[in-house]
């Protein structure tokens, strides 16, 4: 069976993890560990009065206890966000002073004070209860409706009224006269739920630091490793780069959630200087659900104009974006260059307009969470499209077929230009595969068991190989977003790929293996895959936004193509024969017509051991590359959830989920349906499960899985899956990303699935028994709702 | 964990002893209400006394027509016993819906009933059955053993050895669990006893497990899902929480209470 | 202190561990057998899951100390030569992704099936996915946890 591209391969990973040998940062144990406990605010919005850590400090087995004026003292700085925005009035973001141990303010339900540093976790645990924290206590605010109104508590300084931008895209004036001279309008108020990612491995960092060398190690639970040792040392002043490695072993899930620094680690690593200890610290679930940046979280106001033949004339958007209580590290790009650039959807639409205003919030800082501001676009879109559909009297796939842009390259009103689609052949894949025609007589069967049956569509679109680094450095990123891999190829033939994408689950070992083997012929158990230490890899700007195939896998394309045209010229000399005649085949390095060849290890031998080569060539077969994309790619689907509805309880099961999806080039259609799976669980999860909670006082009403609601297994259906495949023109392979399209077009089919079995398309996510019991009730006699 | 003390003795007499010997004693045994707690930080017991080691609270046997189960067998022991699923198969089916199957090997009908959550499963079944709780001092009908959330009659050091349910014509259990923790936020036990039709309501009071006249009364004169129809549940008294309101919770009240009654058939 | 004696995965061991040690504690930081997880403080997300006296329990909330005298089997301990047919199913079906929650998944689908082939009950993939109330993943979205499983069970 065929290992190369396209082919359905086993994960080469799977054996240490089904044997209980992999090595998460948690199963790291030092030989002078110590163990870190933070202390952290009760209240959501307080100043810090004073810190009496005497009592803490007697306590047997306490090492240290250490607070933010230590902290800043020793030069520590402040956490950043590392993407500019700026405002529609010219002026720069507002970004308000964080400190990885606060020091004068605490400004959310779990922000750290200080930290106790003790012989045992235990110990470390009892001795920061014993920390005692004088705070004076402020006006809280919680809510993102809430943030900009007059009297709002004051949360930063220098945010007046809690603003942090207020930024637009697109033609408000153009906007407006489409949509006055609309034939319909559609208008709806549109909530975005708060989110919490949670990788089932809880964060974790262990902090070693050598006094002889001054030098750092820092294993820690990141999607990209080397983006974390660049800011630690740029930023945070805890080392110089080369006095600082960082290594993130076998990581369980981030969904965005680990791309960024936190307190945690920067606390860590400068704990160990000052201790002389390594110091552990691993989170457990409640302290992830006080401490991991959070997802979403939007308020919008949406309108969309029609012709009289059902074009879409126009788009406007007004969106509130809740920051919580600092700026993370990417959070800025969420809502405007992640969100309002994909607000056009799938579809052909002339004028678009959306201004967002991102605000402050004594709430969990908010960053990129699964799809990261695409599937804000999506759900708003989607709904539209849907709600829009019904208003008219539209069937609502053809409502969407109509406005479906089918002329490539595309350019959009929102700075997006989509290179390649099939937007009716997805449409079409997905109405036949989760029998729409059949549809009707489902209802009437569900009826007739006293249930309500519904049918919603999603048709997504979103942009993932983040980014161009010039064209993204232009829009305000502190970052070049491209990719770096070397291909070594040692003397015995294997193949090592060292990727600056870091795998936590999705496969890499594997699928970067199957490139290697297709294009060399060699077999996959003889390419390992090395990534997640910066030691090891140069460098890289690890995992997120559905670019490890786009991009990551471009780089070690393109270090591969540099290691073919060497290869070719040892093989050329050694069989003299011309360049242009060599073909690499089934392992081997042939002379293309003859039955002159050299096998692919003996071609590795003769490169080490250099006894003839090529004039001028140098000994060693390794090649290095960076590879920077020259566009986003745009992955695209339909999505069909049905769903019955129990109206006396408001119970819905969703009783068949189909996806038609246009990834590009699929390396591993396994690995690529798994993303697929887990991406829908988690959009099901935001349509009917899950929600931050917060009650006025900023206390986490949700802070374990006893409230926060997780998808479980009889949640969920199994999934039907279609590919409808357009490569991708704009990069080697043809990728165009996996990742977060589940993530991103479920969310709406699931809610218009709801919303039409029980005929009001008044529903926010997530659409709880609750909330659609009431909203039936609230269809039924409006006098009920309340 | 606060440092503890742990203690398995092997008679009851031993194991009251202990707890009156220590300073802040609890007892535990399937710990999955006692551990959760220690380990926030909630709770920090001096001693943990198991009773998983006494014997003679472990077990479940027919008396005569009167199922009687002692109190450290299982959540799981009981819905996969023949013996209850003969006298009451509605128990079984309530304990084989508590938790996961994980939670089942561990949890005990004893815990369960002492810590009185008013979200648990088996004070339904155990009030709406007219259960007696057998303890070590004396026995308590269940009409006089819930005393409010998390609260009961027990004593300081009484210990339940077993519970004791006795026969029914016809009982049905029908839970909505709430979607996060998948414990009980409705959960109605109906049964037909010599007595008339008793229904209990876990998950939804504001004081834990709670009989319901109106619909005993409504079934006394009908068993029937049907007769549910017509019986007012008031939202007054009834818990308010982030997943279900008083008023969504009478609803669920009068849904649960008629799927109990079809679920007896 | 309490001393637990445990055989665990066929070994006899013996260890003075402080009474508040959680089973989860004795395996990962006294056995240093860190293939059991730990991803919840609730009971509820099922990483943590062994087999005590042949049953599935959830390791974080079972004092060591109480099971003393019993037998423990966990991930590490399940291939026996050769894999588990649960594990190579999990490699099969693509039944893991980060890995995390895979070892408390294989333990519990372990036991389901032994637990409904003692019962002589078929194993639907509505009772795979009701026994799975108990085990949290967040990447795979079930569907190929649950393919794993039923393919593990026609095999065992």
């Amino acid at each position: 069976m065929s290992e190369g591209i396209g082919a359905r391969v086993k994960r080469k990973e799977d054996k240490r993890f089904i044997t209980g040998k992999g090595k998460y940062t948690d199963d790291i144990r030092m030989e002078n560990q110590a163990y870190a406990a933070f202390v952290r605010s009760p209240h959501a919005h307080a100043r810090v009065l004073g810190i009496d850590t005497s009592a803490a400090e007697a306590m047997e087995g306490v090492v240290a206890v250490l607070n933010g004026q230590q902290l800043t003292g020793d030069g520590i700085g402040n956490i950043i966000c590392g993407w500019a925005i700026t405002s529609k009035d010219g002026s720069p973001m507002n970004m308000g002073a964080w400190s990885a141990l606060a020091t004068e303010k605490v400004r959310y339900v779990g922000d750290a004070v200080a930290v106790v540093i003790a012989d045992s976790q235990s110990q470390a645990r009892l001795a920061a209860e014993a920390v005692e924290v004088e705070y004076e206590e402020l006006p809280v605010l919680v809510s993102t409706r809430d943030a900009l109104a007059d009297g709002a508590a004051q949360i930063h300084d220098n945010a007046p009224g809690n603003l942090i931008y207020d930024w637009e895209i697109g033609d408000a004036a153009a906007t407006d006269a489409a949509l006055a001279g609309s034939a319909h309008v559609t208008e709806m108020e549109i909530t975005n739920n708060r989110l919490s990612p949670n990788p089932m491995e809880p964060r974790s960092a262990v902090a070693i630091y050598d006094e002889a060398e001054e030098h750092y190690t820092l294993y820690t639970t990141s999607q990209n490793p080397h983006v974390a040792r660049l800011v630690l040392s740029a930023f945070y002043n805890v080392a110089p780069e080369h006095k600082l490695r960082v290594i993130a072993p076998d990581v369980g899930g981030g969904f965005g959630s680990k791309i960024y620094i936190y307190p945690e680690e920067i606390t860590c690593l400068w704990a160990s200087m000052k201790t002389g200890r390594s110091v552990k610290w691993t989170s457990d679930r409640s302290e992830a659900f006080l401490t991991d940046a959070h997802g979403r979280d939007h308020v919008s106001t949406a309108k969309m104009g029609f012709d009289a033949n059902g074009r879409i004339t126009g788009f406007k958007v007004d969106t509130i974006a809740n920051f919580g209580a600092y700026m993370s590290l990417f959070s800025s790009a969420v809502p405007t260059y992640l969100y309002a650039t994909l607000l056009s959807g799938q579809y052909n639409i002339s004028n678009i307009h959306c201004n967002v205003r991102a605000v402050y919030t004594n709430t969990v800082p908010v960053d990129a969470y699964r799809g990261a501001g695409r599937p804000e676009a999506c759900y708003l879109i989607e709904r539209m499209m849907e709600t829009a559909a019904r208003e008219m009297g539209k069937d609502p796939a053809e409502l969407r077929r109509a406005n479906f842009i089918t002329q490539f390259p595309h350019e959009t009103p929102v700075i997006m230009t989509y290179d390649a689609g099939d937007f009716g052949g997805n449409l079409d894949k997905a109405m036949a595969a989760a029998d729409v025609a059949g549809f009707a007589a489902r209802k009437a069967e569900a009826a007739a068991r006293g249930k309500l049956r519904g049918l919603g569509y999603s048709a997504y679109i979103e942009a993932c190989g983040i980014a161009p680094s010039q064209a993204v450095g232009s829009l305000g990123a502190g970052v070049g977003l491209w990719e770096s891999a070397e291909v070594r190829v040692n003397p015995v033939g294997t193949v090592e790929i060292l990727t600056g994408s870091h795998s936590h689950g999705q496969g890499h070992e594997t699928t970067f293996a199957q490139i290697v083997a297709d294009r060399f012929g060699i077999p996959i158990d003889n390419v390992q895959v090395v990534h997640g230490d910066t030691d090891k890899v140069q460098f890289g700007m690890g995992t997120y936004g559905s670019r490890s195939g786009a991009v990551g896998m471009s780089a070690i394309v393109k270090a591969m193509d540099k290691v073919e045209a060497k290869v070719k010229k040892i093989a050329a000399h050694t069989l003299e024969a011309s360049e242009d005649d060599i073909v690499i085949e089934g392992g081997a390095v042939k002379v293309a017509g003859t039955d002159k060849q050299m096998l692919w290890h003996e071609v590795g031998l003769a490169a080490y051991t250099a006894h003839n080569l090529p004039d001028g060539m140098e000994p060693g077969l390794k090649e290095g590359a960076f590879y920077d994309p020259v566009n986003f790619t745009f992955p695209a689907g339909v999505y069909i959830a049905e769903v019955e509805v129990d109206p006396e309880t408001g119970v819905t099961k969703i009783v068949q989920f189909t996806a038609a999806d246009d990834f590009g080039t699929i390396i591993n259609p396994m690995i690529v349906e798994g993303q697929v799976h887990g991406g829908i669980a988690q959009g099901v999860g935001q349509a009917m499960l899950e929600n931050v909670s917060y009650d006025a006082d900023g206390q986490l009403l949700t802070g374990s899985y006893m409230d926060y609601c997780m998808p479980r297994a009889d949640d969920l259906p199994s999934y039907t899956l279609e590919h409808n495949t357009t490569v991708c023109p704009n990069n080697p392979l043809g990728i165009k990303g996996c990742g977060e399209a589940g993530a991103i077009g479920s969310p709406p089919a699931v809610i218009n699935a709801i919303t039409d079995a029980i005929g009001t398309n008044d529903l926010q996510m997530p659409a709880t028994p609750q909330a659609v019991w009431r909203a039936i009730q609230a269809a039924k006699s409006p006098m009920a709702a309340e | 964990m606060y440092p503890t003390t742990y203690h398995k003795p092997e008679t009851l007499e031993t194991a009251v002893a202990m707890l009156q010997g220590s300073e802040e004693g609890k007892i535990i045994a399937g710990g999955h209400t006692l551990l959760p707690t220690m380990k926030n930080h909630l709770a920090a017991p001096t001693d943990v006394v198991d009773i998983r080691g006494i014997a003679a609270l472990h077990g479940i046997s027919d008396d005569s027509g009167t199922l009687v189960i002692g109190a450290t067998t299982t959540h799981a022991e009981v819905a996969g016993s023949a013996v209850v699923a003969a006298a009451c198969p509605a128990l079984a089916c309530l304990a084989a819906g508590i938790g996961d199957p994980a939670v089942r090997h561990a949890g005990t009908i004893g815990g369960s009933l002492a810590n009185n959550d008013p979200a648990a499963d088996y004070p339904a079944a155990v009030l709406a059955l007219g259960a007696t709780i057998v303890t070590n001092q004396r026995e308590i009908a269940a009409d006089e053993f819930f005393d409010g959330m998390f609260a009961t009659t027990l004593e300081e050091s009484e210990i339940i050895t077993a519970v004791r349910f006795p026969a029914c014509e016809a009982a049905g259990y029908s839970k909505f669990p709430n979607p996060a923790s998948r414990y009980a936020m409705v959960g109605v036990f109906v049964a037909k006893t010599n007595g008339g039709v008793r229904v209990a309501v876990t998950g939804a009071g504001e004081d834990g497990v709670f009989r319901h006249d109106g619909l005993e009364a409504a079934l006394s004169a009908s068993f029937s899902p049907e007769a549910v129809d017509g019986v007012p549940v008031s939202p007054d008294g009834l818990l308010t929480d982030l997943h279900g309101d008083a008023t969504y919770r009478a609803n669920l009240v009068k849904v649960m209470a008629k799927r109990a009654v079809l679920a007896s058939a | 202190m309490a001393n637990v004696k445990l055989t665990v995965n066929g070994r006899a061991v013996s260890r003075d561990v402080p009474d508040t040690t959680l089973l989860s504690e004795f395996l990962r930081e006294t056995l240093r057998l860190t293939g059991t997880h730990v991803g919840c403080d609730t009971s509820q997300c099922g990483a943590c899951v062994v087999h005590v006296n042949g049953k599935a329990m959830k390791s974080c909330t079972v004092l060591a100390a109480a099971i003393s005298g019993g037998e423990v089997t966990t991930v590490e301990g399940l291939a026996n030569g050769s894999l588990h047919p649960m594990q190579t199913a999990f490699n099969d079906n693509h039944g893991l992704q980060c890995g995390f929650c895979t070892p408390g998944m294989i333990m519990t689908g372990v036991d389901m099936v032994n637990r409904y082939k003692a019962a002589g009950r078929e194993l639907t993939e509505e009772a795979i996915r009701h026994e799975l109330e108990g085990n949290i993943c967040r990447c795979t979205g079930y569907h190929n946890i649950v393919k794993s499983i039923q393919d593990a069970a026609a095999k065992m």
